[in-house]
């Protein structure tokens, strides 16, 4: 298991460094840096622009830049944002558990409703439930996640009034973060109006990240129930007299989570990419709204870095994914 | 002078609906099976013998339709039965011994919690009483180190020793019944006389009744005392079995015996049955058997034969094979 371990973590440093490589020159090919961007319309003397060019250090050569990037980043220190002059991983650290919190509960969201509905569809294969589960998820997949996020906005918070528009809490309550996880730190605090209004704020960012995740879960639990209610095993679990929940529940469904996990695993690549999106929308103060306003700002030590660790995580993981199917399926547990 | 049958079917139909239109797997058939007989089913692959033990067992499918005049387990109406009521019955009293081992046990779950399960919910066994009585059946099958071996998954083991555990599974709640459909078609030659002999003694020892469904003439030779000749869903013959491999009455009987390697010796080339049994859309007119039999006149071609009465049994053809084996079956 170790080895296994081992081998793994070996592999994700190319992908690490490929991810170095690729933030670092995308961002440097969007016109602009971060200078021209700050002065921009007023204009700024040329002698002045190199001067501030010099003092960042934009003006060596970009393999040089690369270099000493790569070398700060093996050492553990990503930079300071060109914006707050604060440093990369500290801000990094301060949103990030905002963004954890809302990519949780959206994957919580995904997993809670997409797993029975995909096993009532695989169970009732051919009826208006599972005709109408697999249209669904279909549309959900296939919407755009900004268009449906405003489209909630209209519906739930303009014209309902039923959920708060953007942000995290309301003004009236100011909880000192701990955790950073909303939704903990009010209840630790002990103050449940504050904990109803974090999660009148998460229910529809929630419901936006987690409607893709949602759409693949049901579909792939369906498909991966209707392959085994087929298997031998289960007409030998119906031959020994179980009843059907069991036989369903237990099983079949056991067996029908191995490639379901592995799925759950690969969207939390989706959910954390779909979360910039969706944060933007919300005004969420996650690292997804922080990446896009360093791009805008041309921030580019905190894109580098944010991307560099949102990577990690993703990477992570999918180790852990890895790790879990050998749990779920003694066949690979045995084989290694 | 005859007890109550333990096992009693009058005129068995299944049909299945597909999108070509409803097929009738399993047409018409009787089957009775005493407390404690061995019967042997056999019949070509397509021939409704594994649907049949499926139907006894209530393990169709929802388009699977099940259809009979009569269909009683120890005097008790399967038919009328709910799915509870009837779930009481399945895996207890009766308990069905699949043909590949390999994939019938579930991956995921140790042999040792697959034969407690079923000891669990018909026996409320529990803790180590129940821990006991599943090393108990391992050893029953011929499973050495019994208590290790609980902890096994079902890849771990040989597919003979899965089919051991099923076995054991099977009989953990000593059923009355043993349905076992071609229980040593996926093994080794090595192993299926294993299996078949611990078939044989655990029904003797327990005094169980078993339905053993094969294709094979031979397996049924040594172990049935009835025999079921099924061919197309029908029954084509059935008789004891010291009488059907003297003289069998129907010429698909008759053919089957003369594809056995050890009654064709000395001939160039074993004889086969030309032709495959007919499905969903070739049905032929008249016998069922008639385009594959060397004996069909014009009336077998026309008219669809009943079961009729011969010496000892049945069968289902206007011209019975007299005493005197002919090499019925020989290759035109």
């Amino acid at each position: 298991m170790l080895r296994f371990i081992l081998t793994r973590v070996s592999l994700v440093i190319p992908t690490f460094l490929g991810v170095t490589f690729l933030t670092f020159l995308l961002i440097r090919l969007v016109p602009g840096d971060p200078i021209e961007v700050r002065v921009g319309e007023r204009g700024i003397p040329p002698e002045r622009l190199l001067e501030l060019r010099h003092e960042l250090g934009l003006d060596r050569p970009l393999w040089q830049q690369f270099l000493d990037y790569i070398g700060g980043v093996l050492q553990g220190d990503l930079g300071v944002s060109l914006v707050t002059r604060n440093s990369v991983f500290s801000e990094f650290v301060t949103l990030f558990p905002a963004t954890l919190e809302l990519a949780a509960l959206a994957m919580l969201f995904a997993t809670v409703v997409g797993l029975p509905a995909g096993i009532i569809a695989a169970v009732r294969r051919g009826s208006v439930f599972d005709h109408g589960v697999m249209g669904i998820s279909l549309t959900g997949y296939s919407m755009p996640i900004f268009w449906w996020g405003l489209l909630l906005i209209l519906f739930f918070s303009v014209g309902l009034g039923w959920t708060p528009v953007s942000g995290r809490l309301d003004l009236l309550y100011y909880v000192e973060p701990v955790t950073g996880f909303m939704l903990i730190d009010t209840l630790m605090a002990g103050e449940y109006g504050a904990f109803w209004s974090a999660l009148h704020h998460l229910i529809l960012p929630m419901i936006v990240l987690g409607t893709v995740p949602l759409a693949v879960v049901a579909r792939m639990t369906r498909s991966a129930m209707l392959e085994v209610l087929g298997e031998d095993y289960i007409r030998t679990a119906k031959a020994k007299g179980l009843a059907g929940k069991r036989v369903i529940g237990l099983h079949a469904l056991r067996n029908a989570l191995i490639p379901v996990v592995t799925v759950i695993g690969l969207q939390v690549g989706t959910l954390l990419g779909g979360a910039i999106l969706t944060e933007t929308i919300f005004s969420w103060p996650g690292v997804g709204k922080w990446l896009i306003e360093s791009i805008n700002r041309r921030d580019y030590p905190a894109l580098q870095g944010g991307v560099l660790l949102i990577a990690t995580t993703v990477m992570t993981v999918n180790l852990l994914v890895d790790v879990l199917y050998g749990v779920l399926n003694p066949r690979i547990r045995h084989s290694r | 002078m005859h007890t109550m049958p333990l096992l009693d079917i009058k005129n068995l139909s299944v049909e299945f609906t597909t999108r070509a239109g409803t097929f009738r797997a399993v047409d018409g058939i009787d089957l009775t099976v005493d407390e404690g007989e061995v019967v042997g089913i056999v019949g070509e692959s397509g021939s409704g013998k594994s649907v049949t033990s499926l139907a006894v067992m209530g393990l169709l499918g929802s388009n699977g339709t099940v259809v009979a005049d009569r269909m009683r387990f120890g005097g008790k109406d399967l038919l009328a039965m709910s799915p509870a009521q009837r779930r009481k019955i399945t895996g207890k009293d009766v308990a069905m011994v699949f043909q590949e081992p390999m994939s019938s046990l579930n991956p995921c779950f140790t042999v040792g919690f697959q034969i407690m399960e079923t000891l669990k919910v018909h026996e409320g066994l529990s803790g180590k009483a129940l821990r006991n009585r599943a090393i108990e059946l391992l050893e029953q099958v011929g499973i050495p180190a019994p208590e290790s071996r609980l902890s096994a998954f079902p890849h771990q083991l040989s597919g003979g020793m899965n089919q051991r555990v099923m076995i054991a599974i099977a009989i953990a709640c000593n059923p009355r019944l043993l349905v076992a459909d071609e229980p040593t078609t996926a093994l080794d030659v090595t192993i299926q006389k294993q299996i078949l002999d611990l078939l044989v003694r655990l029904q003797k020892e327990r005094g169980m009744a078993l339905i053993l469904i094969t294709h094979d003439m031979g397996v049924v030779a040594e172990t049935a005392q009835r025999v079921v000749v099924m061919y197309a869903g029908q029954v084509a013959e059935t008789r004891p079995v010291d009488a059907l491999f003297k003289a069998p009455r129907h010429p698909y009987t008759g053919a089957l015996l003369d594809a056995l390697p050890e009654r064709a010796l000395g001939k160039r080339r074993l004889p086969t049955i030309p032709g495959v049994v007919p499905g969903i859309g070739d049905r032929p007119q008249g016998c069922l058997f008639n385009p594959r039999c060397r004996f069909a006149t014009d009336r077998c071609r026309i008219e669809r034969p009943a079961l009729f009465d011969v010496d000892a049994g049945k069968a289902r053809c206007f011209y019975p094979l007299a005493d005197a084996p002919v090499g019925a079956g020989e290759v035109l």
